[in-house]
């Protein structure tokens, strides 16, 4: 029986939200690692964020969901740990459409660039955790409203 | 991957998860409890990066054992007996203050062994130990912090962060005993020799801890048994008691 590219299987995991920032998809994270078909069996490899963040297991459950949508009946999840995902891998068009949302995108120097509400580079840490594990909470001294920044590993 | 022993590699697995899974555990009794939502917040991320680094080595553990066993299986269906945390994290959390100092003693050697293990011959171990170094390395920044920031802070919380270093103190030594199962995981190339370690430990303590303006204990006695199961302190059954209260009164119970 014929099957649908992998190519074409991208397609729809990339439509699929994150459970906990739904303005990205799974896709933006980058924490899809591989689509490929073994015999009549789609393998989809994903990698955690945080070893111990609650939403892979939604995260897993929501592929199989979208794929299934789709009319795919044999699917199955490989977890890898090597490489370890780090922020690096998230999509340019992720880190814009985190900031509009209000949550500054990773940097590499550790700490937000600017401010996402007013775009002021005047910003302090509040606290390295946030709501979630990916988050740390920072402040802006310009028009002082709090904000979550998404820590960079 | 060299040639190894799986019930000394089962014992080393369960050695690094029973560590997070007590520690994790210890940590999460803060939840809700916490001085200020900041670090109510930063202590339960803590515990979730523990269990999660927990659910990876002792998954790990139950395949190489080879009778079927999840890690909630060795998690929760162990008596303190078979338990290899390092007393360490097993003492109560105590004030903030001890609690953040215990976190500070084992993020560090935590830290330092992980490092190690980015480079052990088992893949499995490796790729643990790349996910889980990243996450230590913020929990260490983290504690290092507040340990300078409370030691080198108020003459309360100096007298409070001394006090907790004094009582914690000689606890640190267990985690650099080395035992038969460290040295075949060393000549294995799995893990390093703990007693190795301890130079890189003590420079890394002992500069943030003059920071902190506080002083190391002298002498050179190490209270020891937890690693290699052979007495525990009183607190781990109660704090046993606690974490598998659910699989004891519901047995194989999920949800
Ligand atoms: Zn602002």
């Amino acid at each position: 029986m014929a099957h649908p590219s992998t190519e074409q299987v991208w397609e729809w995991l990339e439509a699929v939200p994150d459970p906990e920032i739904p303005v990205l998809t799974l896709a933006d994270l980058g924490i899809i690692r591989n689509v490929d078909w073994e015999g009549d069996t789609c393998v989809v490899t994903v990698t955690p964020t945080y070893s111990g963040c609650p939403a892979t297991s939604i995260i897993n459950l929501d592929i199989e969901t979208a794929l299934r949508d789709k009319g795919l009946t044999k699917i199955e999840l490989r977890n890898q740990l090597d490489p370890a995902w780090t922020t690096d891998w998230m999509s340019e068009k992720g880190r814009e459409k985190l900031e509009k949302y209000g949550i500054a995108p990773p940097q590499p120097a550790g700490g937000p660039e600017r401010c996402p509400h007013c775009g002021s580079p005047n910003v302090e840490k509040l606290s390295q955790f946030g709501s979630t594990p990916c988050k740390a909470q920072w402040r802006c001294t310009d028009c002082l409203e709090p904000f979550e920044y998404f820590k960079c590993i | 991957m060299a040639d190894v022993d799986n019930k000394a590699l089962f014992e080393f697995l369960v050695r690094m998860g029973d560590n997070t899974l007590i520690l994790g555990h210890r940590v999460s009794e803060w939840c809700g409890h916490s001085p200020i939502l900041e670090e109510d917040i930063a202590l339960a991320n803590t515990a979730l990066d523990l269990l999660g680094q927990t659910k990876m080595w002792l998954d790990y553990a139950g395949k190489v054992q080879g009778e079927g066993k999840s890690a909630d299986d060795l998690a929760f269906l162990r008596d303190a007996w078979d338990l290899r945390n390092v007393l360490l994290v097993e003492l109560p959390n105590g004030d903030f203050g001890q609690t953040l100092m215990r976190q500070f003693l084992f993020d560090a050697y935590h830290s330092i062994i992980l490092g190690h293990l980015l480079k052990s011959s088992d893949d499995e171990v490796r790729a643990i130990a790349q996910k889980a170094s990243k996450e230590v390395a913020y929990h260490l920044e983290r504690s290092a912090d507040t340990v300078v920031g409370l030691g080198d802070g108020t003459p309360e919380s100096h007298r409070r962060m001394q006090a907790a270093l004094d009582y914690l103190w000689p606890y640190v030594g267990e985690m650099f005993e080395t035992d038969d199962i460290d040295r075949a995981m060393a000549s294995a190339g799995v893990a390093p020799e703990p007693s190795g370690l301890r130079a890189d430990y003590d420079a890394l303590v002992g500069r943030v801890l003059a920071d902190a303006t506080l002083t190391i204990p002298e002498g050179k006695f190490a209270h020891k048994g937890g690693r290699n199961g052979y007495m525990h302190t009183e607190h781990l059954g109660h704090l046993l008691c606690e974490m598998q209260w659910l699989q004891r009164a519901y047995p194989g119970c999920e949800w």
